[in-house]
């Protein structure tokens, strides 16, 4: 058991050191360097070579990465060229933002998801499960950002139910109204995104209820008159339970890439947007930290569905 | 039928005829066979496939009749032309004809996808075969690679990519494409040559000598092939999305070259979304449409490779 988890976080150590190099690599490879926004036409190519050679820009690329790492691990993260901020405080707005997002979009997904898994092993081979089974086809072939394309034109524009753009109205004042116009601005995003992000789940749940219903163990409960509600509840879902609730670290890559799409569609300005405009504007600095960033993040969410995957199935234990 | 064998002289040809025709019937059928049967069962899969054949086909011998830098050329007098005017389609704020567009969109979009398919599959199934087939630490090395690969955020990556490659056109963002979207193949594949790896017949040719190379391609890869065929018609309809995708953020083909994702991002302006719809609904509708019959021709393929939910014999 604990070999597995320490297996799997020193797995972890190579992974993130080539994705660092990575990353670096891709920040040496743009054009332009990171004084482009503070010099003016009077700096001349002497100063900004004095300037580069002083900031270490003309060592050996690994004597670089190293003072690179060195920075990241107390936190200097560089300055915005774009906002002229630092990028740390740039991500901690945005990406409080882009939580708000993912969380509501996780929650939503395992709103729908899990009944509708249930609900279609209950009913295996009935219509029920064969209108189910029609929904995951179509979530699973149409492309997601044409889906937010098509719902906002529906349900922003011409149905006028949700805002089109933004966070939060401006018009919000205090506390309640706040908290209802953040999730006004979420709830049409959100639940494109659970909608389309339940097919792993309800295909889980769905084939593992009806292993369930064929197993011994429930045909004896059967036999002894517990009732249909407690079998689900205590004999079939909770059996379930841990390993779809391990699928939401695998689903962080999806949401974080899904992330980019809905933001630019709803002009949220979450991480996703942030990283559009940086890339339009060469924002270096904020490039190199999402990625690297969105990297880490997904490198944890997989860390841990791993270990829950392993603690629930010991089969997959390494001895 | 029972035969004395030991009379073979008295064989007629007309007697061999019948036993192998015999023999054919009762052996297993073949996949081609087997699928075949399939879709003359289900006709809404005929149909899908059908109009995917017959749209590539359309799109790319249509597009050979549409002049490319012609229609990409900036035209007052079609200024968002309403459609069924001049204009089949209408045209968008360039006045460039949107039916038009749509078909070379269209013939872009798919030939990448494409080609996307072909190399991403290719290399999926070799990987997947050699790193299930030899185990080990070849196994190891290759898993911790494609490990590595599952956790790179791919979409920003690619835009990263795009962005720094100073010319680029369609073949080079294919190439640039497939380095990012072999893996799903590549696992499918390793796992079902694992369990491929450990029958009988596999240690029989490992025994008489053949060469691994040999047990790999002529032995388990045909077994597998039906996997492959279902794995492949799948991952079509998701590389439609990808190639669309980047161009509606803006970072696939170049401007200039249209493309299906090009179509769509005329809907981030919110005069489109709401008044022009014909700037982008279309191909909205079509990459929908497409996507949901090569889908659904795949689920009917892997349907025909699992024996248990065949519909047809």
């Amino acid at each position: 058991m604990w070999k597995t988890i320490l297996r799997r976080v020193l797995i972890m150590i190579p992974e993130l050191i080539v994705l660092s190099i990575l990353v670096f690599l891709l920040a040496k490879a743009m054009p332009g360097d990171p004084f482009s926004g503070s010099i003016n036409p009077k700096t001349s190519p002497a100063q900004l070579h004095r300037l580069m050679a002083a900031n270490g820009l003309f060592d050996p690329w690994y004597v670089q990465y190293w003072h690179w790492v060195v920075n990241l691990f107390h936190g200097k993260l560089g300055m915005s060229y774009e906002y002229q901020m630092p990028v740390i405080n740039l991500i901690k707005q945005r990406g409080l933002n882009t939580l708000w997002l993912a969380t509501f979009t996780m929650i939503l997904t395992y709103a729908i998801g899990l009944p509708l898994g249930i609900f279609a092993g209950k009913h295996e081979g009935k219509w029920q499960d064969t209108i189910i089974r029609v929904f995951n086809y179509i979530t699973m072939s149409v492309p997601f950002f044409v889906v937010l394309v098509i719902g906002i034109w529906i349900f922003g524009y011409a149905l006028g139910w949700f805002p089109t753009s933004g966070s939060i109205s401006p018009n919000a004042n205090g506390m309640g109204e706040t908290i209802l116009s953040r999730l006004g601005h979420i709830i049409l995003p959100g639940l494109l995104g659970a909608l389309f992000g339940t097919v792993n789940i309800v295909q889980y749940l769905r084939s593992q209820v009806i292993d369930a219903k064929h197993s011994a163990f429930v045909k004896t409960a059967v036999a002894k008159g517990v009732p249909e509600k407690d079998i689900y509840r205590h004999h079939i879902f909770r059996n379930s339970l841990l390993p779809i609730a391990a699928f939401a670290g695998y689903s962080i890559t999806g949401l974080l890439a899904g992330s980019i799409f809905t933001e630019m569609i709803f002009s949220y300005p979450g991480m996703g947007q942030l990283f559009l405009n940086a890339v339009n504007y060469r924002d270096y600095t904020v490039i190199t930290t999402l990625v690297l960033l969105y990297g880490f993040l997904n490198l944890m969410g997989t860390l841990i569905s791993d270990i829950v995957l392993s603690i629930v199935d010991p089969r997959i234990r390494v001895e | 039928m029972a035969y004395d064998f030991n009379a073979r002289d008295e064989l007629s040809d007309a007697d061999l005829l019948e036993l192998s025709k015999e023999a054919e019937n009762e052996a297993t059928p073949s996949t081609i066979k087997v699928m075949m049967s399939e879709f003359k069962v289900d006709k809404i899969a005929l149909v899908s496939a059908g109009f995917i054949v017959f749209f590539i086909v359309a799109v790319i011998l249509g597009s050979f009749f549409i002049n490319v830098p012609h229609i990409m050329e900036t035209d007052l007098m079609g200024y968002y032309a309403k459609p069924f005017s001049n204009y089949i389609l209408g045209a968008d704020a360039s006045g460039r004809p949107i039916f038009s567009q749509l078909v070379v969109g269209s013939r872009n979009s798919i030939l990448i996808a494409i080609g996307l398919t072909a190399i991403s599959s290719t290399f999926g199934v070799v990987y997947g075969l050699v790193s299930g087939y030899y185990g080990g630490y070849v196994d190891l090395a290759m898993q911790r690679v494609y490990d590595f690969m599952m956790i790179i955020p791919m979409l920003m990556t690619i835009i990263v990519i795009v962005t720094i490659i100073p010319n680029y056109n369609a073949i080079t963002l294919t190439l640039l494409l497939s380095l990012f979207y072999w893996m799903g193949t590549s696992r499918l594949i390793r796992s079902s040559t694992l369990a491929e790896s450990q029958k009988d017949y596999v240690a029989a040719s490992k025994v008489s000598g053949t060469s691994n190379l040999k047990i790999i391609f002529r032995e388990i890869l045909p077994n597998i092939a039906s996997l492959i065929i279902v794995d492949t018609t799948l991952s079509f309809a998701e590389n439609i999305g990808v190639e669309t995708g980047l161009s509606y953020l803006g970072f696939g083909l170049p401007d200039g070259t249209p493309s299906l994702g090009t179509l769509i991002s005329n809907a981030n302006d919110p005069n489109n979304i709401t008044q022009y719809w014909w700037t982008w609904l279309p191909a909205a509708f079509e990459i929908i449409l497409l996507c949901l019959a090569i889908s659904y021709v795949g689920q009917v393929l892997r349907r025909t490779a699992d024996a248990s939910q065949r519909r047809g014999s």
